[in-house]
């Protein structure tokens, strides 16, 4: 086990460096020129050229990719064109609600969906079965964007319940932080709702069909624990699989709740980055969130051995 | 209101911004909401107030020369810096030598300055080899950069590179440790500022603070923003989206008015380096085939009072707008303009139309032009891209088909428009001009004749005769003016209408 893990983590330096190498040349090879922007309209060419070189952004590609490379060696992801901030410092402000989003978004979503998706499957062809999957048809089909309008305009706007945007760190209480995030964890928890019931309730079908959930059945074990400790756990592995699966759409996700709720996260500062060229903030993030990636995807592979003994590395 | 949105303090505004503000240093990066949030923290030597005049704002006095050659400017007394030390005549000279370097004016005068020094602690000297009548103006304008005082050692900055230190002498100081930027930027009242006795008028007279914190909310969704002030989580939002003003006017509790009275001139430029708009005619029969209506309703909606139809190309409204040999710009003429494009020898040639889709004013304007164009039987090339792909293709001087541009679409402020001084979109000095490249010398010398004006009566003749000229060769086309709301919660009083959002005289109950 421990040289799987070794061996994993050793395979993240290869992946880290073509995903630097992919990411430094897309921005190298995309259009736009950040110095334009800073410059503004009333910049002459030459003002343009000046804060281009100022920038280092005038020099051949191999050298500022080798002098980023060396920097990233050091743990230096470097400095935001336009803030004059380091990338850490701006990632490092921003990390806090997008990570808080994500666990509670996790929590609420596998809360909701696992129990969903066995009961649906346990009472399957039932109404009960078929008003669970239209839920999840539903959660699939609306745009997070429309459910995150609508739950504002109802629990915000209308009944005064909660705010309709912002962020207040952990720091700051347990109730405060959880109230600005409840309309955003529902909003962007839907989706993976639905993606994690459906996925439950396939893979329970198949469970509940084997022999040996028949001879619990058969020696009268509690219903409850025929499908939640005998069926629930053969179910397991490709119900952690799609969840891990699913942490890549919560990157994605979040960025259009960040902007909707007005929630100072990483995926709005990938936003911003992005639509003003400001390369070493979008290198930065793109790395970290590849990095969690490959590091969520170690983690899943590590809980297979705990839900199947089976399973050995 | 929940609880949690109340705020620290009911001293505290929370105002939402047209933009986020990613830089604070008002010489390196000139968007406008820069120029916004540098006018709470660093203070000017006059301000213009809104019968566009210079008044004095850190200066006590001036006086010129008969020969118009030397200027000398005096300090007010008692002015601070938010570190605590007193704004200096050097530290003036420096903070102008650095916004000298980045502004059109301050070039101007660069050109033909013998000498810029300090005489003693609020006495400095400006010697120049010509006479420069705009100098009031140049040290006033709110166009950005605008010519802000900042402590000596933060001014020597190269003003290519930003600054780091954000110390000025204006009415509010900027809380750095709480700026996060895209998110929130947060400005506390300054106690030791110096208002001027006089009443506040825009960037002039008394810039008093009746609030101690302002915070500014970045809010890059309009719907969010909206729900945010109906929930008196917000106070004040700089630029709502014409589509949720009637949602806003509808509750009782949010004021609605117009925010900038100076508003935007909408515009396309064409390359004139290029066919097929290298030729006169057929930028002629685009502007002669122009609806300036079509564009205006495709940007603001159906409100007629945000929009006006312009015959000519400064802001509406001001002492020097004029329609002098404006009518091609109101001509509407689809068969005229069909008959110009003939008589132009047009062979088909593609234009090549980059338009922003990420900006609403971009992405309608252009819409607006594919039809317009195909109307009068050109041949389009649609290209859809982003603000970021075209700022950096706008400047391409290659052919349109080897990665260059036929046309592309913008807006420029009112504010920018009043007058030449500030507006490089009017210039036609070819290879040096903006985005476009026109060359029409009488464009250029009418420029200068307005710079040379003592009074209005030549001010307006100068700029009578570049109007036409600017016309007739179609410098550019405007494709209307037009104006935005601000909304804000009715406990805050105090809001004006002006260029920027103005924080003095500004309270909340």
């Amino acid at each position: 086990m421990l040289s799987f893990i070794v061996r994993r983590i050793v395979a993240t330096i290869p992946v880290m460096a073509l995903v630097a190498l992919f990411v430094f040349s897309l921005l190298y090879i995309a259009p736009g020129d950040p110095a334009a922007i800073i410059a503004g309209d009333q910049a002459s060419p030459a003002d343009v050229a000046r804060i281009r070189e100022s920038l280092g952004l005038d020099r051949p590609y191999l050298i500022r990719f080798g002098e980023w490379s060396w920097r990233i060696l050091q743990g230096d992801l470097g400095t935001s064109i336009f803030t004059n901030l380091p990338v850490t410092q701006l990632i490092g402000q921003r990390i806090e609600p997008t990570v808080s989003l994500m666990v509670l978004t996790l929590i609420f979503a596998v809360v909701i969906a696992v129990p969903m998706g066995v009961i649906a499957a346990w009472k399957a062809g039932t109404w009960v079965d078929k008003g669970a999957m239209a839920f999840a048809v539903l959660g699939f089909s609306v745009p997070v964007f429309v459910v995150g309008y609508l739950l504002a305009w109802i629990f915000a706007l209308k009944l005064d319940w909660l705010p309709v945007q912002g962020y207040t760190p952990l720091a700051e209480g347990f109730w405060p932080w959880l109230r600005n995030l409840i309309l955003p964890t529902v909003t962007l928890g839907l989706v993976y709702v639905a993606l994690i019931a459906r996925i439950t309730r396939a893979t329970m079908l198949e469970v509940l069909q084997q022999d040996y959930v028949r001879t619990a059945n058969a020696k009268g074990v509690a219903q409850k624990d025929v499908l939640f400790l005998h069926s629930l756990k053969n179910a397991a592995v490709p119900i952690v699989t799609i969840i891990g699966i699913g942490i890549a759409l919560l990157i994605g996700g979040a960025v259009v709740t960040e902007s909707v709720f007005a929630i100072p996260g990483l995926g709005r500062l990938t936003v911003d980055a992005i639509l003003r060229r400001d390369y070493p903030v979008i290198q930065g993030v793109v790395l970290m969130f590849s990095l969690v990636y490959v590091l969520v995807n170690l983690l899943i592979d590590l809980t297979y051995t705990l839900v199947d003994p089976r399973i050995r590395y | 209101m929940p609880a949690v949105a109340q705020g620290a303090a009911g001293k505290t505004l929370r105002f939402v911004p047209q933009a986020n503000l990613a830089n604070f240093d008002p010489i390196w990066g000139t968007q406008y909401v820069v120029r916004n949030a540098a006018a709470l923290v660093w203070d000017t030597l006059y301000g213009i107030d809104s019968q566009f005049r210079p008044q004095r704002q850190m200066v006590e006095g001036e006086e010129v020369s008969s020969d118009g050659l030397t200027w000398t400017f005096k300090l007010r007394e008692g002015l601070k810096f938010h570190d605590g030390s007193p704004v200096l005549a050097r530290d003036v000279v420096q903070s102008l030598k650095r916004w000298q370097a980045r502004d059109p004016m301050g070039l101007m005068i660069k050109a033909i300055e013998n000498e810029l020094a300090a005489t003693d602690d609020r006495s400095w000297k400006w010697q120049l080899k010509q006479p420069f009548p705009k100098m009031l103006l140049a040290l006033a304008k709110n166009n950005a950069p605008c010519s802000f005082i900042m402590p000596e050692r933060i001014a020597r900055t190269d003003p290519f590179q930003q600054i780091t230190e954000y110390v000025g002498s204006g009415p509010m100081k900027f809380a750095r440790s709480e700026w996060v930027p895209g998110a929130k930027a947060v400005f506390e009242k300054f106690a030791d500022y110096v208002p001027r006795s006089e009443k506040a008028d825009w960037l002039a007279g008394g810039k008093r603070i009746l609030i101690d914190r302002v915070e500014w909310v970045i809010m890059p969704d309009p719907a969010t923003a909206a729900a945010a002030l109906q929930n008196g989580e917000v106070d004040w939002w700089e630029t709502p989206l014409a589509d949720l003003i009637p949602v806003l006017k509808g509750n009782a509790s949010i004021n609605v008015d117009i925010g900038d009275p100076l508003g935007n001139i909408g515009a396309f430029r064409m390359n004139h380096l290029f066919p097929p708009f290298n030729n006169l005619k057929v930028r002629q029969a685009v502007m002669t085939a122009l609806n300036q209506e079509d564009y205006m309703r495709a940007v603001v909606g159906d409100d007629d009072k945000l929009w006006k139809e312009l015959g000519g190309f400064f802001t509406p409204g001001t002492p020097l707008y004029t329609e002098e040999g404006g009518a091609m710009m109101k001509a509407k003429n689809v068969a005229a303009a069909k008959k110009l494009l003939a008589e132009s020898g047009y062979k088909g040639e593609p234009v090549v139309c980059v338009v922003a889709q990420d900006m609403a004013a971009t992405k309608s304007m252009g819409d607006v032009t594919a039809e317009l164009l195909k109307s009068i039987g050109m041949n389009v090339d649609f290209v859809a891209t982003d603000w970021g792909t075209v700022g950096a293709r706008r400047a391409q001087k290659t052919p349109p088909d080897k990665g260059g541009w036929s046309m592309f679409h913008t807006w420029h402020a009112g504010a920018d428009c009043i007058n030449p001084a500030a507006y490089t979109a009017i210039r036609a000095n070819g290879d040096k001009a903006w985005f476009g490249w026109p060359d029409v010398p009488a464009v250029e010398t009418e420029v200068a004749n307005w710079f040379d004006a003592r009074d209005l009566a030549a001010e307006k003749a100068a700029l009578g005769r570049l109007n036409k000229a600017a016309v007739e060769n179609v410098v550019y086309a405007p494709t209307g003016f037009y104006l935005n709301y601000q909304a804000w919660r009715k406990n805050v009083s105090g809001v004006v209408s002006g260029p920027l959002p103005f924080f003095w005289d500004v309270s909340k109950a």
